[in-house]
């Protein structure tokens, strides 16, 4: 009863609070989409190669591969020249059989396409050596030598998840909505708590018979909702808006969040009361918050050292990470997640429960 | 007679400030007990103890015959803290409503009681405006209110006076006092030695210690002063 009343009042509170509302559902929506714009205009890379004293075949093949263009410098120095002027991404200089390349290397993804490209054009230039070679040999011998000319190959590519144009921002989509959902509950329930405290209205609060209980379960209740409310948002957003494929049950994907969401609560209430103000919660942000984005899978876990990988053990957002993971990108079942949410159960019992006796501070029963 | 409040040796410390040293003194039912001091002497701290907000370091303190902290018995207490501690994007309405609750108010009382302590405070054309546009003076009145609620057998009111025009501080007494005629009790802090002179015992509170605790009348021939200002100001003098 009085839970349920302490709810309507933070409710009521809260929808008076217009740029907090705003901050709690325009926020994300805005951080995604323009998170979408970023990734997808940089899907392909162009590289432009300068090339010196190039073999003319390795040179047309590499001028046909898809997205490289390759211009022939008479010098080592106009192609130099050209590189620090950015007009080229990388120079080929043949020497005989030695291949001097010497990249720009500002942008890493043309680095990688440029050694890509060149690799494939030498290869491609042998074969057609290769065999011309062969055609000439058995001209020669009057031999019949079959070359796989006629045949040409065909290569088919199938994709599990998403098609050609899935990009990073479809792995990373998963592992973002989670860290939003994350950021914006843990901050703003504990910084209203915490006002409750600064302005005393706690410890009149606490001069009732109220449990302490109710006040934990009404913050948790109010919050709730409204982080429902805002995941639910978030999820469609980032699965209709910015059409992000869902291969498994886009409810999995939302119950995921909002388990999450409701860590992130009892862990912003926890915190809020180890701050004094308003400002030293904002100071949780670099050492709580944001550690959390390095462990929520963007960045592949087995790369890092072993005592890195097992900090990630103890963050619930690694658990909310994988489960999403497996239902977004490879359509798992929530039932079969069980380790995952029972883990984020866990952490939402132990927190609620340390909330309730962290209130012992203000009141003494 | 039942006593309301017991205090018995006191002791509370903050880190190495002994801010209470030994305190003890009822309240009986029925009473008014001022208790009055100088600034940072430990007031609001007695109160705090007296509700099961602080703990003590030492001593015992007994409300309406039980040892405190006690939550169930907080619903039979009225409680005015010395800061105005409101909900401020709430109107003065929904405040008091909340309250009514939190103190478990049967529904079917809650809008009587909310009438009857508005119209006490003077509150009732401001009671459905947001406690933000209020001046300190209606916060304060709203926070006697929220007291009021309930008919508490005790009223514990830390400072509840301050800014409140003379006029309306009279009313506020004459409440007071009907509270008491109903055999109800109030322990009261105030630092308005005029207010002083209206309550039954008269609590002197320096030094982490009371030091007098009588009758206004009895403290003033004690002292041999006028009024309960100059006997505060004797005692201060003497310490
Ligand atoms: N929570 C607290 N922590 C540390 N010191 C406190 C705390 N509460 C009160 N004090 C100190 O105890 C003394 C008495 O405070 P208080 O009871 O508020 O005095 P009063 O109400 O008589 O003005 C002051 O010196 C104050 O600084
Ligand atoms: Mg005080």
């Amino acid at each position: 009863m009085r839970t349920l009343a302490i709810m309507n009042r933070v409710i009521k509170e809260l929808l008076r609070d217009k740029r907090t509302l705003a901050l709690m559902f325009l926020a994300p929506i805005l951080i995604l989409f323009m998170l979408k714009l970023m990734f997808d205009t940089n899907s392909t890379t162009n590289v432009t190669i300068a090339t010196v004293d190039l073999d003319g075949g390795i040179r047309t093949e590499l001028n046909d591969a898809k997205h490289v263009s390759a211009k022939d410098y008479t010098s080592l120095k106009s192609a130099k020249a050209a590189l620090k002027d950015e007009k080229v991404d990388a120079i080929v200089k043949q020497n005989g059989s030695t291949y001097d390349i010497t990249y720009a290397n500002t942008d890493s993804s043309k680095t990688t396409a440029t050694k890509m490209a060149f690799k494939n054009a030498v290869t491609t230039n042998s074969i057609t050596q290769m065999k011309s070679t062969i055609a000439l040999l058995a001209k020669q011998s009057g031999a019949r030598v079959q070359t796989a000319n006629g045949a040409t190959m065909q290569v088919h590519n199938h994709y599990n998840y998403g098609d050609a144009d899935t990009g990073f921002f479809a792995k990373i989509i998963p592992l973002l909505i989670g860290f939003f959902v994350f950021f914006f509950v843990f901050l703003i329930p504990g910084m209203a708590l915490l006002k409750e405290r600064s302005t005393g209205t706690l410890d009149r609060l606490l001069a009732t018979p109220v449990k302490r209980s109710e006040i934990v379960f009404g913050y948790m209740l109010s919050y709730g909702i409204l982080a429902i409310i805002q995941t639910a948002i978030i999820v469609v957003v980032a699965v209709w808006l910015l059409d992000i494929e869902v291969v498994g049950n886009i409810f999995s994907v939302m119950f995921v969040n909002i388990i999450l969401a409701f860590v992130a609560l009892a862990f912003g209430i926890l915190m809020s009361t180890f701050a004094r103000s308003e400002f030293q919660m904002m100071q949780f942000i670099p050492i709580i918050v944001m550690p959390q984005i390095f462990f929520s899978g963007i960045i592949p876990l087995d790369s890092m050292a072993t005592w890195v990988q097992s900090i990630a053990y103890i963050l619930p957002i690694k658990y909310a990470g994988d489960a999403q993971s497996q239902i977004i990108l490879h359509g798992n079942s929530i039932f079969n997640l069980g380790l995952d949410i029972g883990v984020l159960l866990i952490f939402i019992i132990v927190l609620t429960t340390l909330n309730i006796v962290g209130m012992k501070r203000y009141r003494k029963a | 007679m039942d006593t309301a409040i017991s205090l018995t040796h006191l002791v509370k410390k903050f880190g190495n400030q002994t801010v209470l040293k030994d305190v003890n003194f009822n309240v009986e039912s029925g009473q008014i007990v001022g208790l009055i001091g100088p600034s940072g002497s430990g007031k609001s701290t007695v109160i705090k103890i007296a509700l099961g907000m602080e703990v003590s370091d030492g001593g015992n303190a007994e409300v309406l015959g039980k040892t405190m902290p006690n939550r169930q018995l907080l619903g039979q207490i009225g409680y005015m803290a010395q800061s105005d501690a409101l909900y401020d994007s709430l109107s003065g309405y929904e405040n008091l409503k909340f309250f009514a609750q939190m103190k478990g108010i049967s529904k079917a009382n809650v809008q009587t009681e909310i009438e009857h302590v508005t119209q006490v405070v003077d509150l009732q054309d401001d009671i459905k405006k947001r406690v933000s546009g209020y001046s300190g003076g209606m916060q304060r009145r709203l926070s006697l209110a929220i007291a009021l609620l309930g008919k508490p057998e005790l009223l514990v009111l830390d400072e509840p006076t301050v800014g409140i025009d003379p006029a309306l501080r009279r009313k506020v007494w004459t409440e007071l006092k009907a509270i008491r005629e109903q055999g109800r009790s109030i322990l009261i802090t105030t630092h308005v030695m005029s207010e002083a002179e209206q309550v039954d015992q008269v609590t002197l509170l320096l030094g982490g210690k009371v030091i007098a605790f009588d009758t206004p009348s009895q403290l003033k021939e004690q002292y041999q002063v006028s009024s309960i200002e100059d006997a505060f100001l004797k005692a201060e003098g003497e310490l």
